[in-house]
């Protein structure tokens, strides 16, 4: 007691006066952020729309318009204008080119990178049961190693038509999408990978065949509600 | 209060020209350095990063110094995190309203601004202690001198590691860029190269500059 005594310490100031002071800087505190958070909220959505357009267009290039669906058991269901996507593994984007034809589907695959999920859109035509093109969505893979499944062209011209039938009764894709060795590559259905980006290449793959073997069987048995052509 | 061993510093040209220079956080106090070797992969980012750096650090200093005679001793640090906490926050959201590609490339390392030591230190060690003009100013050159810093590497790695220059490329198709200066390692040998230039800088400066008093001290 009397080693604490002979310290001379600054007067304690009151619990009471701790606790307010902390309470109205945290009250400021949240009221700005509230306020920023209002303020950029539908920058933000618009910014994020853009960036989904903009990766739709990059996958079914001769689109010019497009419509978001959900699909599940029950059916595919159609998005109003300015409804935002809940789980983005159902969505299904169409394209539609400048006639309104239906010139493909869009969809989200993602797996497990290197560093964190890999999420790509891709797109499928319903002609010829490819998919057909990818453009990344999210990744923080190696910059000059992993990143490159965005931009090089041999692992994009894999994309071409990459083969995704259905087999026979249409329960399940005939031949899963597969990642093989740089170099490799025997099937229509198969993905070669980039030299020194392995990892990334086969996460692309990974989410593509989890994708195209959930939503493709779903897809051919609800076909018809897909609007094949734009009416107005 | 306890008595504070630093009076109030009188404001002058000095107050904002110590981060630039003499006090730089990065190339003298070696402070903060997460940011600069994660995100200076590219002069875009860089750039980028500093500015918003530069955001928390004066907005923080602001406040602080404002409320300096408000807050207790035994609840500062606290606070101060709070409030930088909330300009994190706020630059967080702005930059995903600016550009959502811009905010892709910086990833985490936004809000892990929250954590540089460069702003709790400033908060610490300057705005709660000197007015609101001179916390702001001292926090401006310090978050320019931020900048500049991050610039410094980021030029260097993307003309190195991508031949380019804010995204415009320099030096054609038939450029091998390195692609290991836009990769950790290449962080640190630029890090280490600007800090060997900056030390011997210096060290020629104090040398002449002893040379000099020598040659009066003779004279």
């Amino acid at each position: 007691m009397n080693v604490i005594a002979s310290t001379p310490t600054p007067a304690m100031p009151s619990s009471r006066n701790l606790i307010l002071t902390l309470g109205s800087i945290a009250m400021m505190s949240g009221l700005l952020v509230v306020l920023t958070f209002q303020l950029t909220a539908p920058r933000i959505a618009a910014n994020k729309q853009r960036a989904l357009e903009k990766a739709i267009f990059t996958v079914l290039p001769s689109a010019t318009q497009s419509r978001s669906y959900i699909l599940s058991e029950s059916g595919l269901t159609e998005l109003a204008e300015g409804e935002t996507v809940q789980d983005e593994k159902q969505a299904v984007y169409t394209g539609y080119d400048a006639d309104g034809k239906l010139t493909g589907l869009a969809m989200v695959a993602s797996a497990r990178g290197y560093q964190d999920v890999v999420k790509v859109l891709y797109g499928y035509s319903l002609e010829t049961a490819c998919v057909t093109g990818i453009t990344v969505l999210q990744s923080t893979e190696t910059p000059g190693l992993g990143d490159k499944v965005d931009s090089d062209k041999d692992f994009l011209a894999n994309f071409d038509c990459l083969d995704a039938r259905l087999n026979g009764d249409g329960t399940a894709v005939a031949n899963p999408i597969v990642t093989v060795k740089s170099g490799t590559k025997e099937n229509p259905w198969e993905i070669d990978a980039i030299s020194g980006a392995t990892v990334t290449s086969t996460a692309v793959g990974n989410g593509l065949r989890e994708s195209t073997s959930r939503m493709l069987p779903l897809l051919g048995r609800h076909a018809s509600s897909i609007q094949m052509e734009l009416t107005d | 209060m306890v008595k504070d061993p630093r009076a109030p510093e009188q404001l002058s040209w000095e107050t904002f020209s110590v981060g630039l220079w003499k006090e730089n956080p990065v190339f003298v106090m070696l402070l903060g350095l997460c940011p600069v070797l994660a995100v200076t992969n590219t002069a875009k980012n860089a750039l980028a990063m500093g500015l918003a750096t530069t955001f928390v650090l004066l907005c923080s200093g602001v406040l602080v110094s404002l409320l300096r005679k408000v807050i207790p001793k035994q609840v500062r640090i606290a606070s101060y995190i709070i409030i930088i906490a909330t300009f994190v926050t706020i630059i967080d959201y702005s930059i995903q309203a600016i550009d959502l590609e811009l905010h892709k490339a910086l990833g985490a390392f936004i809000q892990l601004i929250v954590v540089n030591c460069v702003i709790l230190g400033r908060a610490e060690a300057y705005a709660s202690k000197n007015p609101v003009a001179n916390a702001a100013i001292n926090a401006l050159g310090m978050g320019l001198g931020f900048t500049f810093a991050l610039l410094c590497l980021g030029v260097v790695r993307e003309i190195l590691g991508s031949g380019s220059l804010f995204g415009m490329d320099l030096f054609g198709p038939a450029f091998q860029p390195w692609a290991v200066f836009v990769l950790p390692p290449g962080g640190f040998f630029v890090l280490a190269f600007w800090l060997f230039v900056f030390s011997v800088y210096r060290k020629r400066k104090a040398r002449s500059q002893s040379q000099q008093e020598e040659l009066a001290n003779a004279a």
